[in-house]
């Protein structure tokens, strides 16, 4: 995507030719250019008074905030103050940030909102890969294959270019998509499986014994490039498609029919998202599926593979350079000594000041202001009032803190909610660097001022960090100096960045990572010899599926799940500013089959409150005959007693601490006629 | 407090599934120390799984349910070939075949069933174990012995037209054998089936190489010959496989007086009529159970095992809903509840479906838009989403026919002509861009496709609505031209 300025006038959106997106964009972003100049755009620090937000200046706010920051410290020591990120921000802001946090503050409170997004996918890769690179090929490389198995993901909504590469699979009938809804996406596929939320596993499963079964699988792969296959057939013997049928409720003929497609594939991929991931079990969601492709030996093999598609603009960059609670930049273990050491180093710092691994996202939020939790947090690019699982438990947190503060651009939700809120540059405005789906290091350029008074999160967290006392070069606020020092911190690490300049990529480089020197040309397919296991094997996972981590019942009999439309994106902080975005899906609405919805007294247009456990959102229904009938859905992009998180479950992933969005059980209502907003009621 | 000895007799599907769940529960054994008693040497395996081992598709090594020292990683005592003799309830220990007293605080039969050798002159011998040429579907040894005689051409017949018959039977014709069931009742599968899906069963089995002798019983068996049936003809065999049933193993359990139904009688904590013997899987008899199916043994495992290790004391079982699924290759069929309802019956909602020429049947039993019975024979997405309305209570769609049918029938296709396309539809979903959209832009100036995309983006995202837009292009196009 590119900008066009004009002297005087608006900046202008153009597509630009580029392999991800093929010079295709979406409404999104067509229209993303309006929010540079967006009325809704914050243009000056705001500081909590007694009537509200104030305006305030840079230095009052940076001062205030730098004061309360010594003195919580002082109080509550180091861990008494947490940093939260986000997976939008630049390489340069993620990197700074980890390092503000680790080294400015001395905390090991910090994560950041990516682990609301691809934390199962890049658990499972690793454990598998000894690797997490989102898709381990370019993704132009999907346009060669004969059946792609789509696993709970539905770009034709939240990436719409994405789908032209899918498109000749699709056109040969090679699409096989996995979702519980009839989405766009779906409509494309030539076999569409609908498993009941939250039983992905079992059928992953069901789908490797009919592999087994039929024949299929690689046996030379699985001696040359695997091990462990033994151990995970056992655990997954116990789920035969039969057992899978009732479970999922897809047919075995259709488990069987997957098996055959993916394994008279010349070329076939299987690639999961968020629908597989956000699960109390997905990481071995995840990793079934990858225990698949790895029976059919589909990853690291030329025009085969595996990956996950990326939810966030710099997913994948977000979740490497350090911003993560138990990770340190180049994508190394905040464990691992070496690591501590090799960074320590770059940073100038002793080893042995570096905290060790925080708390994870929700638990962060969770213990935010109680008694042995942090008493200030600092948000960059992140709407946690809106994103979080029970948000309901997440706004009383955030106000029980003694200093919240929030970077954005608007006047988020969360940002309502701070003590101070500091307006920071966006995306045309600053330069820096994001890593893709594919891997691939991509230069953001500036292409137009930002507003007076609006200033980059590296200038916030030089100031913040010379205001405790630290160097200012230790806090560069020019992005390609803050890269310079990325590169040597994330220097044979996983993610090795050491070979990408700033100048490598003016001059129109493809820049895969590893890229471990400047001469070396990049990685774009990292697995094809060998996997990033020291004995270069892929790790089958033994995993066995285990029911939701709240089933339905006579209370709340119907399964709700969550997710995105085309129109908005995330929280819809942003998009919800724009007039054409809201203009297409102005207001929060639950999708529910219509005899449910008969059932329940509810006519299309309806108001109606959808609860949890956990808390009520009021939503209009929207008669869906495609849904199934146990099952509602709800995207999360809207504000106040409209936001999905209200009823979601914050049950945690044991391995990548990832909340349960896609499945929780509730009930469906008649909205009180008029009344005043309930959101904080709890069910 | 030292560990509650627990000691499981049978180490099979349910005997190793519950010291699995117990481990589960109590990694380290410090609630409760577990021995397991197994009368036959070799791992446990997935008896679920034995049809696929017959039918060849299936290697022996991939059915077995735990690996090599998997016992004694677990802190599991498992002692294979080691046959419990008899049960001390009052000293509270268990005698083994060679002598030994394994005390006890909590004792487990999980000791199965073992197949029913019909009556029938020359089947079995004197002691009643099966003739040469005679082989029960039962065991993986019974499985390998039976696969070792089973070539193409081979005839072979199988005592049985149940569940366990069929699948025996399917999986022999895969590897091509003759294969004739005989079968003493008046139809296939008469505990799932009513009469009509049992004849389009045979049917359809028929198609797929078996043969059948359905109201037949054998009368003599002679080795190396074959079958003589009660009507005086005669089925050639060089095999013979039982699949008449099962009874449970429940010597033990007799010997040490304790009540029988058929087989152990259980309460739903799965205790006996003595307070520290416990029964579970195919010897133990709940109301709620059926046996013969693996599923009720592993939920009888996994509540037995929160009661054991004290881990979950409220455990209940309150039995098992049963989902009868037949494993046979290119044959799908689904039972499940009470199938013989009349479908002229008042109370119940039921709907039928019969098409015998192509293999299909279906039959649905409602009440309060709840599936209470069901048989869909050929219609695997029916067989599908019945089950699961079934097994999860879930109410159905008003649309039976869609629910008989598997899948809604897909709606009308959206009009794609650009002259009937409504002025109102959306054209490009990613950028929200009509019909109308388009004309307006085409007449503002727009001349081709290109042109329209330019000035109103669609089929700038992903792509697929752009053949319709080049359509609409072009019957713009010919307006224009009409009109001048």
């Amino acid at each position: 995507m590119g900008i066009a300025t004009t002297a005087g006038g608006p900046p202008s959106i153009e597509a630009r030719r580029f392999p991800v997106n093929d010079g295709a964009l979406c409404v999104k972003g067509w229209t993303s250019a309006d929010l540079l100049r967006s009325p809704a755009r914050l243009t000056t620090p705001l500081v909590r008074g007694r009537t509200g937000l104030r305006p305030a200046s840079w230095d009052a706010a940076l001062d205030l905030i730098a004061a309360e920051l010594t003195r919580l410290r002082a109080e509550h020591g180091p861990d008494g103050v947490a940093v939260f990120g986000g997976g939008g921000l630049t390489n340069e802001v993620c990197y700074l940030l980890g390092k503000y946090a680790r080294v400015a503050l001395g905390t090991s409170q910090i994560d950041y909102n990516g682990r609301f997004c691809m934390s199962s996918a890049a658990a499972a890769a690793n454990r598998a890969y000894g690797m997490d690179r989102g898709l381990p090929f370019p993704v132009a490389d999907l346009r060669a294959a004969d059946t792609i198995v789509l696993a709970g993901a539905n770009p034709a909504e939240t990436m719409p270019p994405f789908m032209r590469h899918l498109a000749p699979c699709a056109d040969s009938g090679g699409l096989i998509v996995i979702d519980p809804r009839a989405t766009p996406t779906a409509e494309r596929a030539a076999l569409h499986l609908r498993p009941a939320p939250g039983t992905d596993l079992a059928l992953a499963l069901g789908i490797l014994h009919c592999v087994v079964e039929d024949g299929h699988l690689d046996q030379d792969y699985l001696a040359e490039r695997t091990t462990g296959f033994a151990d995970a057939w056992r655990a997954a013997a116990a789920w035969w498609p039969e057992r899978v049928e009732r479970v999922t409720g897809v047919a075995v003929a259709d488990q069987r029919a997957v098996a055959g497609r993916l394994a008279g594939a010349r070329n076939a991929y299987i690639l999961t998202g968020r629908g597989a991931e956000q699960h109390a079990k997905g990481t071995d969601t995840v990793s079934a599926w990858i225990n698949l492709a790895l029976a059919l030996g589909l990853p690291g093999r030329a025009g085969s593979g595996h990956g996950c598609l990326t939810g966030q603009g710099n997913g994948q960059g977000g979740r490497e350079h350090g911003q993560k609670a138990d990770q340190l930049p180049g994508y190394r273990s905040i464990r691992d000594p070496a690591a501590r050491e090799h960074v320590a180093r770059v940073w100038g710092v002793d080893p042995g000041t570096l905290p060790g691994p925080g708390r994870s996202a929700y638990e962060l939020l969770d213990a935010l202001g109680t008694a042995d939790g942090p008493r200030a947090l600092l948000v960059f690019g992140s709407n946690v009032a809106v994103s979080a699982p029970r948000s309901t438990r997440v706004r009383d947190r955030l106000a029980a803190l003694d200093l919240l503060v929030v970077a954005d651009i608007v006047r988020s939700e969360t940002a309502a909610l701070a003590d101070v809120v500091l307006p920071v540059t966006q995306w045309a405005e600053e330069g820096g660097t994001m890593t893709n789906l594919e891997g691939r290091v991509l230069l953001r350029r500036r292409a137009v001022a930002p507003p007076p008074g609006v200033r980059s999160d590296l200038a916030v967290l030089h100031g913040l960090a010379t205001r405790l006392g630290q160097p200012a070069e230790r806090f560069p606020t020019d992005p390609e100096t803050v890269f310079a020092e990325l590169r040597e911190a994330a220097r044979g690490g996983v993610a090795d960045y050491h070979g990408v300049t700033y100048d490598r990529l003016r001059a129109g480089e493809q820049l895969h990572w590893p890229v471990p020197n400047t001469d070396h040309p990049g990685t774009p397919r990292p697995f094809l010899d060998r996997f990033a296991h020291p004995d270069g094997r892929a790790r089958f996972v033994p995993v066995t599926h285990r029911p939701p981590a709240e089933p339905t019942d006579a209370d709340y009999p119907l399964t709700a799940t969550t997710g995105r439309v085309l129109a908005h994106y995330q929280s819809g902080a942003q998009t919800r500013n724009i007039d054409a975005l809201v203009a297409a899906e102005p207001e929060m609405f639950v999708e529910v089959h219509p005899d449910t919805a008969r059932r329940h007294g509810l006519d299309e247009g309806d108001p109606a409150v959808v609860v949890s456990r956990r808390g009520r959102v009021r939503a209009t229904v929207r008669h869906t005959p495609t849904a199934r009938v146990d099952t509602v859905f709800l995207p999360f992009h809207f504000p106040g007693d409209h936001r999905a998180n209200l009823v979601t479950n914050p049950a945690l992933d044991p391995v990548s601490r990832m909340p349960e969005f896609k499945v929780c059980a509730v009930r469906l209502e008649a909205a009180p006629a008029d009344g005043p907003p309930d959101e904080g009621r709890a069910a | 407090m030292s560990p509650r000895a627990v000691v499981i007799v049978g180490a099979g599907m349910a005997g190793m599934r519950l010291a699995d769940e117990i481990r589960r529960r109590d990694p380290d054994g410090e609630r409760v120390q577990v021995t397991v008693l197994g009368a036959e040497p070799g791992p446990a395996y997935n008896r679920v799984l034995l049809p696929g081992v017959l039918a060849g598709t299936m290697s022996a090594a991939s059915v077995t349910l735990y690996p090599q020292g998997w016992a004694e990683d677990h802190h599991i005592d498992l002692r294979e070939g080691v046959e419990a003799r008899a049960i001390d309830t009052a000293a509270r220990t268990v005698g083994t075949a060679c002598g030994a007293k394994i005390p006890f605080d909590a004792l487990v039969l999980a000791t199965g069933a073992e197949p029913r050798i019909p009556p029938t002159e020359g089947l079995s011998g004197e002691d009643g174990t099966p003739a040469r040429g005679v082989v029960a579907f039962r065991t993986l040894a019974d499985c390998l012995r039976i696969s070792a005689d089973a070539r193409p051409g081979v005839p072979i017949t199988v005592i049985g037209g149940g569940l366990l018959g069929l699948e025996a039977a399917r999986s022999l014709a895969v590897r091509g054998c003759a294969v004739t069931v005989v079968h003493p009742v008046g139809h296939l599968m008469e505990r799932q089936l009513d009469t009509e899906a049992g004849a389009v069963l045979a049917k359809a089995l028929t198609r797929h190489g078996v043969r059948f002798r359905i109201g037949r019983t054998a009368a003599r068996y002679l080795p190396g010959d074959g079958l003589k049936l009660d009507d005086g003809s005669h089925v050639p065999a060089e095999l013979v496989v039982v699949a008449a049933g099962v009874r449970a193993r429940t010597g033990l359990a007799e010997a040490a007086g304790l009540p029988m139904a058929g087989g152990v009688v259980v309460d739903d904590t799965l205790r006996t009529a003595h307070p520290a013997v416990y029964a579970i899987g195919d010897v133990a008899r709940h109301p709620g159970a059926t046996p013969g199916l693996v599923e009720p043994a592993w939920e009888q495992a996994d509540v037995l095992a929160g009661l054991l290790t004290g881990t979950d004391p409220q455990a209940r079982y309150r039995g098992t809903t049963v989902v009868t699924r037949l494993k046979a290759r290119g044959v799908d069929l689904t039972a499940m509840g009470e199938t013989t309802t009349d479908p002229d019956d008042e109370i119940d909602e039921a709907l039928r479906l019969s098409d015998p020429a192509r293999g299909r049947y279906a039959k649905l039993v409602l009440r309060d838009d709840r599936v209470r019975a069901a048989i869909m024979l050929g219609l695997p997405d029916a067989a599908a989403s019945a089950a699961y309305y079934y097994t999860n209570d879930v109410p159905v769609p008003e649309d039976r026919l869609a629910v008989l049918l598997g899948r809604a029938l897909p709606p009308a296709a959206p009009a794609q002509d650009p002259a009937t396309l409504a002025d109102t539809a959306t054209v490009c979903r990613c950028n929200h861009v009509t019909k109308a959209q388009l004309t307006a832009a085409w007449r503002t100036g727009a001349a081709d496709a290109a042109e329209l995309s330019a000035r109103t983006r669609a089929g700038t995202g992903c792509g697929t609505c752009v053949p319709l837009l080049r359509g609409i292009a072009g019957w713009l196009a010919g307006r224009e031209q009409e009109a001048s």
